[in-house]
């Protein structure tokens, strides 16, 4: 890095600290962090905290209301709830991230390409872009899964499906904007190959604001997953969605109310902890973002 | 601002046509015949014949596509495997339902929302302005379907304020009907253009023909409710027309909580029964829709404020 691209704002381990710092000093910001930060570690430790198998039935405990027992009582099974919403928080992780990761690569590598390739070639993502967007999401995920079935892969595929384009847009204009800075110009007239220009030197100034979209579209995923599973279109029965127990809770809303409670609230407390998070993290990185929201 | 027009719904017919060809290909590509997904186990050899003969499956994929668009022109979205109807009869006997549940959720919350929006911008940085940030913040973030689950459960199911399920008949019981579905959908929609309307009135307030009215001594009322308003709600005509797809997708989860007639419902019951022109229809339909309201957000956009005109 000690050559000419030193005026290239690079994110080092210090700039990251300044970061999350800027994060904590924003009561909402805190907030949001403590918030995905117990989701994050309930549903990595998620075997070690539920009190019971999640997917076990128990029959004869079957619809009991909350208890000592049953922190947040049980289901029509018998399955125990408490345990069910803790394992709902790693199934919505495991499908939020590789999906919005996996769209953030592919939409930033095309985002790139369409900034700084051919006008042809632009046009054509752009127009590829829009068409996608112009699905309403829900319809989209449900054409798809009437034509492949329902499964968690299906869920990751519409995802990410459907948030290319706002990354590759993103991506795209950071990319114009960049090409014709001069320390993209030096490097040209040094005689840098495509890829090194666009990998080592668009990409550290690209990724920062493509991250701070990625956080805040976590919760839309999530929101899909759950929404999906409850129609019983998402992931398949035994496994603990927070979409399924309101499913489960919806079908018995007279008898197991507290289902729905269970399911809607995680759902809930998620949006709101990574929609906070996000909110701060762009103010700290970018905020010129603000005014597009 | 003709040829703004023309360009913009040449951009969204093109749109169309492309979501079209790619919806077409998608159902080409999925591995197995789309006949015998539809069939099921109730496929004979025959009834497979006979349906592919009438979908026009033994042709090639372009004379397909080509026939596809044809009856598309024509308004032909294919018939209904079981009952025999023109599938664009029925999407079109569901579609007032569902497009009166999205109209009463975008207008209770466009006019909470802007009220709150110009209180928020006309007192900044006041105690009332951080709680209505805050609480804005918190409602966008409420997915529709958990609130509409959840306010079922309060309002309907436990205190029993509202009914449950089903639209109603007569003008008032449906509009009584039309309470929590509309609160659901709109709710984090109250949040998000209270926010817009924030921001765009502010800086607005910052701008010379504004100055201008304040030193010609009119009302602080008047310049905020006529001459800042009229620009500041921009960005909010645009977020409807942008926001149609998450305001049907929205609908989709509502009909199903309350059980109500109308897409979503259509397109869900038709998964279940694997009655795949129904989908694609609805799906078109609401698709077509949401290009074209995108459309025409642009088009007020570029009416209302003529720089907009150009940057398309």
């Amino acid at each position: 890095m000690a050559n000419i691209t030193t005026d290239a704002p690079a994110k080092s381990r210090s700039e990251l600290s300044i970061i999350l710092e800027g994060v904590v000093r924003d009561p909402l910001g805190l907030l949001g962090l403590i918030i995905v930060g117990a989701i994050v570690f309930s549903a990595i430790f998620a075997a070690w905290i539920v009190p019971y198998d999640p997917i076990a039935m128990n029959i004869p405990d079957r619809m009991q209301g909350p208890s000592w027992n049953h922190l947040l009582g049980t289901d029509q099974l018998g399955r125990d709830t408490f345990s069910r919403v803790i394992m709902g928080g790693q199934v919505a992780l495991k499908v939020a991230l590789p999906a919005i990761f996996g769209a953030m690569a592919i939409g930033l590598t095309l985002g790139m390409i369409a900034g700084y390739g051919p006008k042809w070639l632009d046009n054509l993502l752009m127009l590829l872009f829009d068409t996608i967007r112009s699905f309403p999401t829900v319809m989209f995920a449900l054409a798809v899964v009437a034509l492949v079935g329902p499964s968690l892969q299906t869920v990751v595929f519409v995802v990410m499906a459907t948030s290319i384009p706002t990354y590759g847009r993103v991506a795209r204009t950071q990319t114009l904007t960049l090409r014709n800075s001069e320390f993209i110009l030096a490097e040209r007239a040094m005689g840098a190959s495509v890829a090194r220009i666009l990998g080592v030197h668009m990409l550290p100034n690209i990724i920062g604001v493509l991250a701070v979209l990625a956080a805040m579209d976590i919760p839309t995923v999530i929101a899909l997953e759950a929404g999906l599973s409850f129609l019983g279109l998402g992931v398949k029965p035994p496994t603990p969605s927070w979409g399924v127990l309101l499913k489960d809770g919806y079908a018995l809303i007279r008898q197991t109310p507290w289902l729905v409670v269970a399911g809607g609230l995680p759902i809930i407390l998620a949006t709101l902890g990574f929609t906070f998070l996000g909110e701060s993290l762009r103010d700290v990185v970018d905020p010129k973002l603000r005014k597009n929201r | 601002m003709l040829q703004f027009t023309l360009k913009r719904f040449a951009l969204a017919a093109l749109i169309l046509v492309v979501a079209v060809t790619v919806m077409f290909l998608m159902i080409r590509a999925v591995p197995g015949d789309p006949v015998s997904i539809m069939l099921g186990p109730r496929a004979t050899p025959e009834l497979k014949a006979r349906l592919i003969a009438e979908m026009g499956l033994d042709r090639s994929i372009p004379e397909q596509l080509m026939l596809y668009f044809g009856g598309l022109l024509r308004g032909d979205l294919g018939v209904d495997v079981f009952s025999g109807r023109e599938v664009t009869t029925i999407v079109f006997e569901q579609l007032p339902h569902t497009l009166r549940l999205i109209f009463s959720a975008i207008l209770w919350s466009a006019v909470l929302g802007i009220g709150l929006g110009c209180y928020a911008a006309a007192h900044p940085n006041t105690w009332i302005d951080r709680v209505a940030a805050t609480l804005s913040v918190s409602f966008i973030a409420a997915p529709a379907f958990v609130v509409a689950l959840l306010s079922l459960l309060l309002f309907a199911v436990h205190l029993q304020w509202f009914p449950a399920i089903g639209v109603g008949d007569g003008f008032w019981d449906t509009a009584w009907h039309l309470v929590l579905p509309s609160f659901a959908i709109g709710l984090s929609w109250v949040g998000y253009i209270a926010r817009l309307v924030r921001a765009s009135m502010l800086e607005v307030m910052g701008e010379s023909h504004i100055r201008t009215a304040r030193a010609f001594g009119l009302s602080e009322r008047r310049i905020i409710g006529i001459y800042a308003l009229r620009i500041a709600i921009l960005p909010v005509v645009t977020v409807i027309g942008v926001g149609m797809g998450f305001l049907l997708s929205s609908a989709v989860f509502t009909e199903i909580v309350f059980a109500r007639p109308g897409l979503g419902k259509l397109v869900i019951d038709s998964i279940t029964t694997r009655n795949y022109p129904i989908v694609m229809g609805a799906v078109l339909v609401s698709t077509a829709l949401f290009v074209i309201s995108t459309a025409i957000a642009d088009l007020i956009n570029a009416i209302l404020d003529p720089r907009a005109r150009s940057s398309t």
